[in-house]
C-alpha cells in the first residue's frame, strides 16, 4: 500500500458514517443470535430453570405440609389424650360415688337382716322358753305329784290334776320366783 | 490482512533512533483491505469478525443450553449465571415484570456486542467490531424500533406521542421549552446517542491500545530507548485490561439504556 493510496483512503474514510453492508451483516449476525437464542436456547434453559424452581419450592412445600400434618397429628392426640384422662376421670369419680352408695346398701342390707336374724332368734328362745317352761312344769308336776304319792302312799294323780292344786302351787312358786328376781334386781 | 498488519509489517525497521518519524496511528486503523469483493460491496475483517462473534455466542449457549440438566454442569452453569445476570440485574431490574418478554432479545444483545468489544484485545483479531459505527448502528436502529413500536402500540398515536414529549409534573409555561426538547431527544438523540456511545469508546480504547503498542515497538532500541518502549509497553498493557471493564461497561451500558428505554415506552400514562 502507497503513501498515496493510504492518504486517500483516509481523505475518503468518515468515522462516523456507517458503511450499509456492514450494516447488513452486523444485523444479520444479531438476527441469526438473537433467532436461536431466543427461539430454541434461552426457553429450554428457561424452562429448566423452572422446573429446577419447582423441585426446589415443591420440596419446601412438601416439607411444610408434612410438618403441618404431624403438628395437627400432634395436636389431634393432644386433645385425644386430655379427652382420656377427663373420661378416666370421670369413669372413676362415678364408680367411686357407686361403691360408696353399694356399700351403703350392703350395709343397710346387712344391719336389716342382722336384726331380723336376731329377732328370730329372740322368737325361737321365747318360744323354746315357752315350750321349756311348758313341759317343765308338767314334767315338775308329774314329778312332784309322784313323789307326793310315794310318800302319802296313795294315788293323786287324777285327783290332783283334776283339782288343779298343782298348777296352783306352781303359779304361786312362780310370782314368788319373779318376786325374788325383780327385789335381786 | 488488514491496514494495520500492512502498515506494521512497514514499520518493522522503524525505531526512533534511526531516524524514522514515529508512525502515529490514526483513521487507517479502522480501514481494512477488502477480504474479497462482491461486485461494489468489499467483504472486511469487521464482517468476518462480526460473523465469528455471532458464531461464538451461539456457539457458547449451545454448548451451554441445547442439553439444559436440572443439576447444570460446569458450561451450564457459567451460562445460567451469564444468562442470570443480563436478566436479572439489567432487565427485570430497569423494565420489571413486564420485561420478561424482551429478555431474549436484550440477552441476545448484550452477549452479541460484549463479545464483539473483547475482540478487542483478542490475539490476531485485534480489533473491537463496535468501533466500526456501522455494528453499534444496527443495534441502536433496532432498539429504536422495538421502543418506538412499544410506545404506539401501547398508547395509541396521540398518547405515544405523549408519552415521548410531555413530561409529567411540569409546570405549563415549562413545556414551551421542554416538550419540543423532550420531542427531539426521545426520538433522535437517543438512538444516536446510544450508537456513539458504544462506537466512541470502543474506538478510542482501540487507539489508545495501537498509539501505546506502535510507539513501544518505536522506542525500542539498544540504547536508552529500550526504557521508554518498556514504560510504553506496560502502558499498553495496563490499557489492555483496563479495555477489558470498558468492553463489558459498554455492552452493560448499551443493553440498560435499551432497556430503560423499553421501560419508558411501557410506562403507564400519567
Amino acid at each position: 500500500m502507497t503513501p498515496e493510496v493510504l492518504l486517500a483512503a483516509e481523505e475518503k474514510m468518515n468515522p462516523l458514517l456507517p458503511a450499509w453492508p456492514e450494516v447488513i451483516i452486523g444485523l444479520l449476525c444479531f438476527f441469526i443470535v438473537f433467532g436461536l437464542l431466543g427461539k430454541k436456547l434461552l426457553p429450554s434453559i428457561e424452562k429448566v430453570l423452572e422446573e429446577r424452581r419447582d423441585a426446589i419450592e415443591g420440596g419446601m412445600k412438601r416439607a411444610e405440609t408434612a410438618q403441618a400434618e404431624a403438628q395437627a397429628m400432634l395436636e389431634q392426640y393432644r386433645a385425644e389424650l386430655a379427652e382420656a384422662r377427663h373420661e378416666a376421670a370421670r369413669i372413676t369419680e362415678h364408680a367411686r360415688e357407686q361403691g360408696a352408695v353399694l356399700i351403703a346398701e350392703m350395709r343397710e342390707e346387712g344391719q336389716r337382716q342382722r336384726e331380723a336374724i336376731v329377732a328370730a332368734g329372740h322368737a325361737q328362745i321365747d318360744a323354746d322358753k315357752k315350750q321349756a317352761t311348758a313341759v317343765l312344769r308338767q314334767d315338775v308336776g308329774s314329778l312332784a305329784s309322784q313323789l307326793a304319792s310315794r310318800i302319802v302312799g296313795e294315788s293323786l294323780e287324777e285327783h290332783a290334776r283334776q283339782s288343779g292344786v298343782i298348777d296352783r302351787f306352781l303359779d304361786e312358786l312362780e310370782s314368788k320366783a319373779a318376786a325374788a328376781q325383780g327385789a335381786s334386781k | 490482512m488488514g491496514a494495520d498488519v500492512v502498515q506494521l509489517a512497514s514499520e518493522a525497521s522503524c525505531h526512533f533512533d534511526s531516524g524514522c518519524g514515529f508512525p502515529a496511528p490514526g483513521l487507517n486503523e479502522f480501514e481494512f483491505k477488502p477480504i474479497f469483493s462482491i461486485g461494489s460491496v468489499d467483504f472486511t475483517k469487521p464482517m468476518l469478525l462480526s460473523i465469528i462473534c455471532a458464531l461464538l455466542v451461539v456457539g457458547f449457549f449451545w454448548a451451554a443450553f441445547a442439553k439444559p440438566k436440572l443439576l447444570p454442569g460446569k458450561l451450564q452453569l457459567v451460562g445460567e449465571i451469564g444468562y442470570d445476570f443480563v436478566k436479572r440485574s439489567i432487565v427485570l431490574e430497569t423494565i420489571g415484570k413486564k420485561g420478561e418478554k424482551y429478555v431474549p432479545m436484550l440477552v441476545s444483545m448484550f452477549f452479541f456486542v460484549w463479545i464483539m468489544n473483547i475482540m478487542s484485545i483478542i490475539p490476531f483479531a485485534q480489533f473491537p467490531v463496535m468501533s466500526r459505527i456501522a455494528f453499534p448502528v444496527g443495534l441502536a436502529v433496532i432498539v429504536w424500533i422495538t421502543y418506538m413500536t412499544l410506545t404506539f402500540k401501547k398508547h395509541g398515536f396521540v398518547g405515544g406521542m405523549k408519552n415521548l414529549c410531555w413530561p409529567s409534573g411540569i409546570p405549563g409555561w415549562v413545556m414551551f421549552i421542554l416538550v419540543p426538547i423532550e420531542f427531539f431527544s426521545n426520538i433522535f438523540v437517543r438512538p444516536f446517542t446510544l450508537a456513539v456511545r458504544a462506537f466512541a469508546n470502543m474506538f478510542a480504547g482501540h487507539l489508545l491500545i495501537v498509539v501505546f503498542s506502535v510507539a513501544s515497538w518505536y522506542l525500542l532500541s539498544p540504547t536508552l530507548g529500550a526504557l521508554y518502549g518498556s514504560v510504553s509497553f506496560v502502558v499498553a498493557v495496563g490499557l489492555t485490561a483496563f479495555e477489558l471493564l470498558v468492553q463489558f461497561l459498554q455492552a452493560y451500558i448499551f443493553v440498560m439504556l435499551a432497556s430503560s428505554y423499553i421501560a419508558g415506552a411501557l410506562e403507564e400514562a400519567h
